[in-house]
């Protein structure tokens, strides 16, 4: 079971409720396809991903952006069981989307690149460590159920 | 093996231009941040009683690091040759864990986003990352002492071994 400090608490709860979510998450995602472009895979129906001038100004990509932001939300609310929290997500990656869960970790370093970009220096290692455990709880969570 | 195009060079030497300059806080402030936000990359550095955010040694050690990064970008057109000597120490004198280079290489590029948010794009992001990917060539993994690649490096730069 994962162990939070307070102060890792507080750092994630401050984090997420400063951030833009209507920027951050088409810049994370955004950045995640254009970095890692095998990750684009997964997303075929989505329109032109041409070029990163595609990638960057596709509404589609912007809006998934979004939501998968603000699935974290959820891990967010339940940092102590994480794992159950996101079960059914897993599951949902596993079978049905069938997501390679490294790509998980891709994304989630990419995000943090882009909060890093926009906290600048608000963005201590003390910050960054505690964003990094949580992320790492998080990929691990949406790895779970894949067998 | 991944292979860095023309545009990729490009991007990585004109980004450099506006980051190298300030490559020794870069690698101070990276370093710090490896054993902060990964603490067992501090068993390569057990040798220093000090490794906290001030300790002079893990300063100068990102220095290091960085400026051999600096080198590196102004040899991009050969990697393979110019990082022999760095390669082999890393892999059969220092033994590092290829993993962590990996972990550096994100909390540099953290680095550089948070100094230059409007220039570390995406685009310059994933130059920057195939360049580290490069990085990887740090540790062969042959038991030999050279591997055949680097031997053939080795004896194209007519080096004795």
């Amino acid at each position: 079971m994962v162990v939070w400090s307070e102060s890792e608490r507080s750092i994630i709860t401050s984090i997420f409720s400063s951030l833009d979510y209507d920027d951050i998450g088409p810049k994370a995602l955004c950045r995640c396809l254009i970095v890692y472009p095998w990750t684009q895979r997964y997303f075929g129906g989505y329109g032109n991903l041409y070029n990163a001038t595609a990638i960057k100004t596709n509404p589609l990509i912007a809006a998934h952006g979004i939501k998968v932001l603000h699935g974290l939300d959820r891990a967010v609310k339940n940092m102590d069981d994480i794992k159950a929290t996101y079960a059914e997500l897993s599951v949902l990656h596993s079978e049905k989307l069938h997501v390679d869960p490294d790509n998980f970790r891709l994304l989630a370093d990419c995000l943090a690149i882009v909060i890093a970009a926009q906290m600048g220096t608000a963005f201590t290692s003390e910050i960054q460590a505690a964003f990094q455990k949580f992320v790492a709880v998080v990929v691990s969570a949406l790895g779970r159920q894949y067998h | 093996m991944t292979t860095l195009t023309p545009k990729d060079k490009d991007a990585v030497r004109k980004f450099w231009t506006i980051a190298g300059g300030a490559r020794e806080d870069i690698g101070r402030e990276a370093l710090n941040r490896l054993i902060a936000v990964y603490p067992q990359t501090k068993t390569y550095f057990a040798h220093w009683k000090d490794v906290s955010p001030t300790s002079p040694n893990v300063a100068k050690h990102g220095i290091t690091i960085m400026n051999a990064v600096s080198d590196a970008v102004g040899i991009i057109d050969d990697l393979k040759g110019g990082l022999l000597n760095l390669s082999e120490l890393h892999a059969f004198t220092l033994r590092v864990d290829p993993a962590n280079f990996k972990l550096l290489a994100h909390c540099v590029m953290v680095v550089l986003a948070i100094r230059f948010p409007d220039d570390f794009t995406p685009e310059i992001h994933m130059a920057f990352d195939k360049f580290w990917l490069l990085w990887l060539w740090l540790c062969p993994r042959s038991t030999d002492k050279l591997a055949p690649e680097i031997i053939c490096c080795s004896k194209a730069k007519n080096k004795t071994f």
